[in-house]
């Protein structure tokens, strides 16, 4: 077979403008732009143009002067445990946005766990939560990465269901114990889920059990 | 301290280990046709290799070979075999027997990550990576490993996802110190992972099968998530980027679904497509799993779209249906009820 010169995903070195840790081995990376982008839209990062590429949702506004990405150390992982130790002025390789997990207008549901929040966080600072209800699941208080923003936008839109802690509105208990109790999932609306696999389906299934046709479903997931 | 398994090292990395023992470097290629050609089942067996050099080996290593430990068997003689993963989990393999072939379809992954609308193991979400060793035991501790004429990549996971060992479990497949089979015996299928999907093309000779469902991307991002990321377009662009030669085989695996995907707008679709690249389509019965919001297409439909397709110059073919009373189809591989959740669940 002849073998043509592999063409990467093409990456540019861009600055780290901040780095900051939220919570426990969870980070919010502020760098300079790639890109114009629409919100839910990922980035694909690495610490070398040769190196693996990991992707990433953008959990900025798209007319921000920067880019924000919120990470979670994975201890074994390639590229997290690297990421979290960068400094303002170091440098990372990021391409252009890209992806298509992307508002297609109309009343919604969001719906996440875990860092799959990001691409809401820059959904809503693009003002585009008005005919949104976000539900946002975690075991600790602490992982309700953004919260304070999303109260301060959303109000009762924004529900927040936490396994392990009580606080104030919050609701004790799982996301999916919610979704399978209320009788406020209905049909026409869209559901925009996005985190990891297992969160994912599990979601899908009880959506699609009461009566959600899967096409009105979006997910993304962080495989 | 557990010890490590010599089955599913590569060359190199029994020469690693021949290194040391302090064993001749030749060693290792004794090593591993015991190990792929000779298919013993224990280290004492490798008589070539002086005594204190076994009593090294046995001291820091195992075989790492797995027998199956349960295995159901379809009315059309298809069979599903159930193998302990590590960490106490469990895959499965279908082995496949047919006139002219006899097929062995591996998993390379405990569970997935890509949550396919339709399958099975998807729902199952994603426990652990298969080793190198695990993958190819899987050939190699059936009973009919010997009457294997291929294998294929379609069990549980998607074979990229798990690039590095899948590599790995190829070289081990076609070297010539390993199993020494040809490439063409093998076939890896993927959704689209699409630099995972370059290293394969780059590094491997073994046949390619893709899994397309739609070839739109509004109607496949609700069947697939990954479309979100990356495109059946931007792969379909990626696979016109290399020639593949005359030998090597790009397929797209086509599930069909009942007024879904199954409309003249998508023969145009997948003609509109696949124009000008040299590939073929395979059409697969959809087995509707639990809880399923999709239905399979009759078997006139199916036709039907397999001719249109070839009239359209598209090589087609039907698939014929296998094992789906013990459910060993494609995308029916699931042990979730013999996996324990690892952790608490974030949600
Ligand atoms: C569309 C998309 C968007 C994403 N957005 C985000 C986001 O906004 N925020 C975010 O935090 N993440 C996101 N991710 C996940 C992200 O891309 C990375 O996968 C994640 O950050 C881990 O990267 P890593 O290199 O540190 O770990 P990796 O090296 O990828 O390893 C991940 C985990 O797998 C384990 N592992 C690695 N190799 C093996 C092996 N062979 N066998 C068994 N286990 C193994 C590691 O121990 C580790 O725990 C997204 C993924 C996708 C697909
Ligand atoms: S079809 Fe393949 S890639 Fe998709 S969820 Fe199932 S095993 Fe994973």
């Amino acid at each position: 077979m002849s073998v043509v010169v592999r063409k990467k995903k093409e990456t540019f070195k861009v600055k780290i403008i901040s780095n900051t840790e939220i919570a426990e081995g969870v980070y919010v990376l502020e760098t300079k732009k790639t890109g114009n982008f629409i919100p839910g839209q990922v980035v694909a990062v690495a610490m070398q143009p040769n190196d693996n590429l990991r992707l990433y949702s953008l959990a900025s506004a798209p007319e921000a002067s920067t880019f924000r990405i919120l990470f979670d150390v994975k201890p074994d992982g390639e590229l997290t445990p690297v990421l979290s130790k960068l400094k303002p002025g170091d440098c990372v390789h990021v391409s252009k946005p890209f992806g298509r997990f992307t508002d297609q207008g109309g009343p919604a549901w969001w719906i996440a766990t875990g860092t799959g929040i990001a691409p809401f966080v820059s959904m809503m600072e693009a003002d585009g939560f008005k005919d949104k209800t976000l539900l946002h699941g975690a075991r600790y208080i602490r992982q309700f990465y953004f919260a304070e923003k999303f109260q301060k936008s959303m109000g009762s839109q924004y529900l927040r269901f936490c396994t392990q802690e009580a606080g104030d509105g919050i609701m004790q208990g799982r996301l999916t114990g919610f979704l399978k109790e209320t009788n406020r999932v209905t049909p026409e609306l869209k559901y925009y889920i996005c985190g990891n696999a297992e969160m994912v389906v599990e979601v899908r299934d009880i959506l699609i059990s009461k009566g959600v046709p899967f096409d009105q479903i979006i997910a993304e997931i962080y495989f | 301290m557990a010890k490590d398994y010599l089955f599913g090292k590569t060359l190199t990395e029994l020469q690693n280990v021949v290194k040391e023992t302090g064993l001749s470097a030749f060693t290792a290629k004794q090593i591993a046709q015991w190990l792929y050609q000779k298919k013993i089942g224990s280290i004492d067996e490798m008589t070539n290799l002086s005594k204190k050099g076994r009593e090294y080996l046995t001291e820091n290593y195992e075989m790492g070979i797995q027998k199956p430990s349960k295995v159901q068997e379809s009315v059309d003689g298809t069979k599903k075999y159930l193998f302990p993963a590590h960490r106490n989990l469990y895959i499965e393999a279908a082995y496949i027997p047919e006139d002219d072939r006899k097929t062995l379809c591996v998993s390379s992954q405990v569970g997935c990550k890509m949550g396919c609308l339709f399958c099975m193991t998807g729902k199952q979400g994603f426990q652990s990576q298969l080793t190198a060793g695990e993958i190819i035991n899987q050939i190699r501790s059936i009973p009919e490993s010997d009457l294997l004429s291929n294998v294929v990549y379609m069990g549980m996971g998607d074979p990229l996802d798990n690039i590095e060992e899948v590599l790995k479990s190829l070289e081990i497949l076609t070297s010539e110190w390993g199993f020494a089979w040809s490439p063409r015996r093998i076939n890896v299928s993927t959704i689209g992972l699409i630099p995972a999907m370059r290293r394969f093309i780059e590094e491997s000779e073994a046949h390619l099968a893709i899994s397309m469902h739609s070839p739109f991307n509004e109607e496949r991002k609700k069947l697939m998530p990954v479309e979100q990321v990356y495109t059946i377009e931007q792969v379909i662009e990626t696979l016109r980027e290399y020639d593949f030669g005359r030998q090597r085989r790009i397929s797209f695996e086509y599930i069909m679904f009942k007024g879904i995907n199954d409309s003249p707008a998508h023969i145009k679709g997948l003609t509109k497509l696949l124009n000008g690249l040299r590939c073929r389509i395979n059409l697969i019965k959809f087995h509707p799993i639990p809880d399923s919001p999709m239905q399979g297409c009759t078997h006139e439909t199916m036709m039907w779209f397999s001719e249109q397709l070839n009239k359209k110059g598209i090589t087609t073919t039907v698939r014929r249906s296998r094992g789906e009373d013990i459910y060993a189809a494609c995308g029916l591989l699931s042990t979730k009820e013999l996996v324990k959740k690892q952790s608490e669940p974030e949600f």
